[in-house]
C-alpha cells in the first residue's frame, strides 16, 4: 500500500496549477540541474511572453523510475532532461520526438561529435545534448614529480611506469590509483580504448571474450595484482578527499563534477598541486578514448506542444545559457563555441575536459545497456577480489550478458522478414 | 453477537459493496499480478504488447539461479532475526515498564513512546541520517565522548543494516507496546497476590504468570512483525537505496528494483509472489511451534 502510495503523489501534484493566459509547458529536469535551471526562465519567459515555464525538480535517484511511470500513466511532461544512456530506453518506448527537422546541420557542427552521437539511434536525433560529461585523470602533480614524472603519462606503458615509480615512493600506506573496484567505467574505457566491441552480432552477445577486452581486463586486473591499487568499493573510501590530499593515492579517474568538489574540499595547500589530464591510450593515440557521458533535453513524442517545446530546448542551447548554466553548475556546456569563452578557455583543469570530449565514445545504445554495466561492475569485482579467475570472470559475464539480451534476439528475429 | 442471524440472502447485500470493492481493488490486481508473473513484461512490452511472451516457470527459476535474490534474501532475513526479537523485547520491556504500578503520567508515556509509529517514516529518515552522520552525527559525537571510533553508519557495508534495524526498532516498537501493555492489564491481579503470599520473586512472578498469561498476544505479536518485518521496503528506500554494496537490499526492495528501475514487472511480479511464499511459511511455521508449546 506504501508502495501505491509513492506512485500516486507525483501525479496528483503534477495535476493542479496553471495559467489561462499563457501556455504552459512543463518541464521535467534532475537534481541539482533542476533547482538551478529555475532561475534561467525569467529571461526565456521574458523573450517568449507568450509562454510560461513550470520547472519540476526531480531527484536523480528517482528520476529513471518516475519518468517511466509517467510514460506508463500517459503523464509525460512536454520537456524533460534524460541521461544520455537512458535515450535508447525511450526511444523503444516510442516516449521521445524525433529532433531531426528542427536542428540545423550548422547547429549540429558545434556539437562534439562523440556527445551527440549517443543521441542518435538507426540515424535520428532523439535528444539533443544539454550539459555534457566524461572520464579523465585528476591527479597530483608533485607526487608524479616526486617520482620522476613532469608531464602526466600518454601511454599505457607509461601508465604502468609511473604507477610502479609512485608505488616505490617511501612513505607506507600509500597507493598509485584509485580505481572502486564496484564501478564498471574503468574497464569499459579500458576496453573501448582497445578497440573492443563490449556486444556482437548488431549487440545480440557479449563479446567480453574477445581479445580487445581480454587485454583491457589484463590490464585493469594487473593495476591491482601489482598493488598499485587498492582492492576498495566506492563505499569504503571514507574521505575520497582527505585521501587525495593526505597522498593515500596519486591518481583518479573521474569526471567534472569533482573539479568543483576538489576546489571547494581540498585544503588550500594542495590546490597547486593536483591537475587533470586526458586519458593515457594503449599506444600512440593520445589521447585515449573515454566515455561520451552527460544529459540530454528531449521532447515527450505525447506532447501537444511540441513546438513550444523546442522553442525551450533551443534557448537553453545557446551558448550563453549554457555558459550561464556552467557558472551556475559547473556542469560543462555541449557546444564547442561555448567553450570559446575566457571562463572555460583559461581554466587548464576544465580544458583538459575540451580535449577530452574530442575523443569520447558512446556505450552501446539499446535500452539493456545499464543492466550490462552493472553486470560488468559486479563480476569485474569478483575478479578483482581473486574470488574468480580472468578466464571466469569474463565467461560469466558473457553468460550474464547473453541471458539479459535474449529478449533482443527474439525481437531482432521476429523482425527479420 | 448474541442476536440471530440475518437470513444469508440480506446479508449478502448488506456484504456487497465492501466486497467488491476487495475483489476489483485486492482480488483482481493479485490475480493480475499472478499472470504477470507467468510473462516477461518489461520495457519492450511496455511500449508494444505484441512483445509479450508467457514463459511459465520461467521467472521463478531464474529466480532461484540470480545470487542478487539470495543477497535480498539473506538481509531480509537478518532482518527479520535479529531485528524481529530485539523489537518484540523492546516493545515488551516497554510495556512493563510503562505499566508498572510505581509509574507516575503513565498516559503521557503511552503517548510519548506511540509517537514514532505515527510520524511519516521519511521525516524520520531524514533526522535519522542525520544522527547517522560520520562526521557531524549525534551517534559519532557519543562515541567519541566515550574515546570509541567513530562509524560510518550507512556508508559501511557491515553497519548499515544494523543502523537500518535500529531505526526500525525504534519507529515501530510503539505499536507492539500497546498490544502488550492491553495484554498486561488482561492478567488478573489475583494470581499475582496469590504469588506474593506463597514468597515468588519479582523474576518469578514475571516467568511464570506474565509471561504464560502473555502467550496469546505473544503469537499475535511475533506474528505480526514478522510479517511485517519481512516486507522491509520505506527504510532501506529512503535510507540507503540497497547500499552500500547490496549489504541492505531486502526482497521487496529487490522487487521495486526490478519492477521500477529496470521495468521487468514479469520478473518483479515473480520476487512478490516469492516472498508472499515464504511469509506464508513463516506465519504456518510459527503458528504450528506456538501452538505446541502452549
Amino acid at each position: 500500500m506504501r508502495l501505491i502510495g509513492f506512485l500516486l503523489m507525483p501525479a496528483l501534484l503534477g495535476a493542479c496549477g496553471g495559467d489561462r493566459e499563457k501556455t504552459v509547458l512543463e518541464f521535467w529536469a534532475m537534481g541539482q540541474e533542476g533547482e538551478v535551471v529555475q532561475s534561467l526562465m525569467p529571461e526565456f519567459e521574458r523573450l517568449h511572453p507568450e509562454l510560461q515555464v513550470k520547472v519540476q525538480q526531480i531527484p536523480w535517484s528517482a528520476a529513471h523510475e518516475k519518468l517511466l511511470t509517467a510514460y506508463a500513466g500517459d503523464a509525460m511532461p512536454d520537456v524533460f532532461q534524460l541521461g544520455n544512456t537512458w535515450i535508447p530506453e525511450f526511444v523503444v518506448l516510442k516516449a521521445v520526438d524525433s529532433l531531426d527537422n528542427r536542428l540545423t546541420a550548422q547547429q549540429r557542427e558545434d556539437y562534439f561529435e562523440g556527445i551527440i552521437e549517443t543521441n542518435e539511434i538507426d540515424g535520428r536525433l532523439h535528444g539533443l545534448p544539454w550539459y555534457v560529461d566524461t572520464r579523465l585523470l585528476f591527479y597530483r602533480t608533485d607526487i608524479l614529480v616526486k617520482a620522476g614524472f613532469s608531464a602526466p603519462p600518454k601511454t599505457w606503458n607509461e601508465w604502468l611506469a609511473a604507477m610502479a615509480a609512485i608505488a616505490a615512493l617511501p612513505g607506507g600506506d600509500r597507493y598509485a590509483l584509485l580505481l572502486p573496484m564496484n564501478e564498471w567505467q574503468v574497464p569499459v574505457i579500458l576496453a573501448l580504448q582497445m578497440g573492443s566491441e563490449l556486444l556482437r552480432d548488431e549487440a545480440r552477445f557479449g563479446n567480453f571474450r574477445s581479445d580487445a577486452f581480454r587485454q583491457a581486463f589484463r590490464f585493469y586486473l594487473d593495476i591491482f595484482r601489482r598493488g598499485y591499487a587498492p582492492a576498495v568499493s566506492e563505499a569504503q573510501i571514507a574521505n575520497l578527499y582527505q585521501e587525495f590530499a593526505s597522498g593515500y593515492f596519486a591518481m583518479y579517474v573521474t569526471g567534472p563534477w569533482n573539479i568543483v568538489e576538489f576546489e571547494h574540499r581540498l585544503p588550500k595547500s594542495m590546490q597547486g598541486r593536483w591537475a587533470t589530464a586526458p586519458m593515457p591510450a594503449p599506444d600512440e593515440s593520445y589521447p585515449g578514448v573515454s566515455l561520451a557521458g552527460g544529459a540530454s533535453l528531449a521532447i515527450a513524442r505525447s506532447s501537444s506542444r511540441k513546438d513550444q517545446a523546442w522553442k525551450l530546448i533551443e534557448f537553453l542551447s545557446e551558448p550563453e545559457q549554457q555558459l550561464a548554466f556552467y557558472r551556475l553548475t559547473g556542469d560543462l556546456p555541449a557546444r564547442r563555441s561555448a567553450w570559446l569563452h575566457p571562463d572555460l578557455a583559461t581554466a587548464a583543469r576544465t580544458q583538459a575536459f575540451k580535449t577530452q570530449l574530442e575523443r569520447v565514445v558512446s556505450t552501446p545504445k539499446i535500452p539493456e545497456w545499464e543492466r550490462i554495466a552493472s553486470k560488468i561492475a559486479h563480476h569485474t569485482e569478483k575478479a578483482v577480489r581473486g574470488e574468480l579467475t580472468e578466464e571466469q570472470a569474463l565467461a560469466a559475464l558473457d553468460k550474464d550478458v547473453d541471458r539479459i539480451l535474449e529478449k533482443r534476439r527474439w525481437l531482432l528475429r521476429k523482425r527479420a522478414p | 453477537m448474541k442476536t440471530p442471524l440475518l437470513p444469508a440472502n440480506t446479508a449478502f447485500w448488506f456484504l456487497a459493496p465492501a466486497l467488491i470493492l476487495i475483489v476489483v481493488f485486492f482480488f483482481l490486481p493479485v490475480a493480475a499480478s499472478l499472470l504477470l508473473s507467468f510473462t516477461d513484461f518489461d520495457i519492450y512490452a511496455l511500449g508494444d504488447h505484441e512483445r509479450l511472451r508467457f514463459v511459465a516457470l520461467d521467472n521463478y527459476l531464474r529466480l532461484l539461479g540470480d545470487p542478487l535474490f539470495w543477497t535480498a534474501l539473506k538481509n531480509t532475513l537478518y532482518f527479520v532475526l535479529v531485528g524481529g526479537p530485539l523489537s518484540v523485547a523492546v516493545s515488551l520491556g516497554a510495556a512493563l515498564l510503562v505499566n508498572h504500578r510505581l509509574v507516575r503520567f503513565k498516559g503521557l508515556f503511552r503517548s510519548l513512546l506511540f509517537l514514532p509509529v505515527v510520524t511519516t517514516l521519511v521525516a524520520i529518515a531524514v533526522v535519522w541520517r542525520y544522527l547517522y552522520h560520520p562526521r557531524y552525527g549525534f551517534l559519532n559525537y557519543l562515541l567519541g565522548l566515550l574515546g570509541l571510533d567513530t562509524v560510518d553508519w550507512l556508508g559501511d557495508p557491515d553497519w548499515a543494516m544494523p543502523a537500518i534495524i535500529l531505526m526500525a526498532i525504534w519507529k515501530n516498537f510503539g505499536f507492539n507496546m500497546i498490544i502488550f501493555i492491553a495484554g498486561l492489564q488482561s492478567i488478573p491481579v489475583r494470581l499475582y497476590e496469590a504469588a506474593v503470599i506463597d514468597g515468588a520473586s519479582t523474576w518469578r512472578q514475571f516467568r511464570h504468570i506474565t509471561l504464560p498469561m502473555l502467550a496469546p498476544t505473544f503469537v499475535f505479536v511475533t506474528v505480526i512483525t514478522m510479517i511485517g518485518y519481512f516486507q522491509l521496503f520505506a527504510e532501506p528506500y529512503v535510507m540507503t537505496q540497497g547500499g552500500p554494496a547490496n549489504s541492505t537490499l531486502s526482497v521487496a526492495l529487490l522487487m521495486f528494483q526490478e519492477g521500477f528501475r529496470w521495468w521487468n514487472l514479469g520478473y518483479a511480479a515473480a520476487v512478490a509472489f516469492t516472498l508472499f511464499l515464504i511469509i506464508l511459511t513463516g506465519t504456518v511455521l510459527q503458528l504450528r511451534l506456538r501452538r505446541r508449546e502452549i
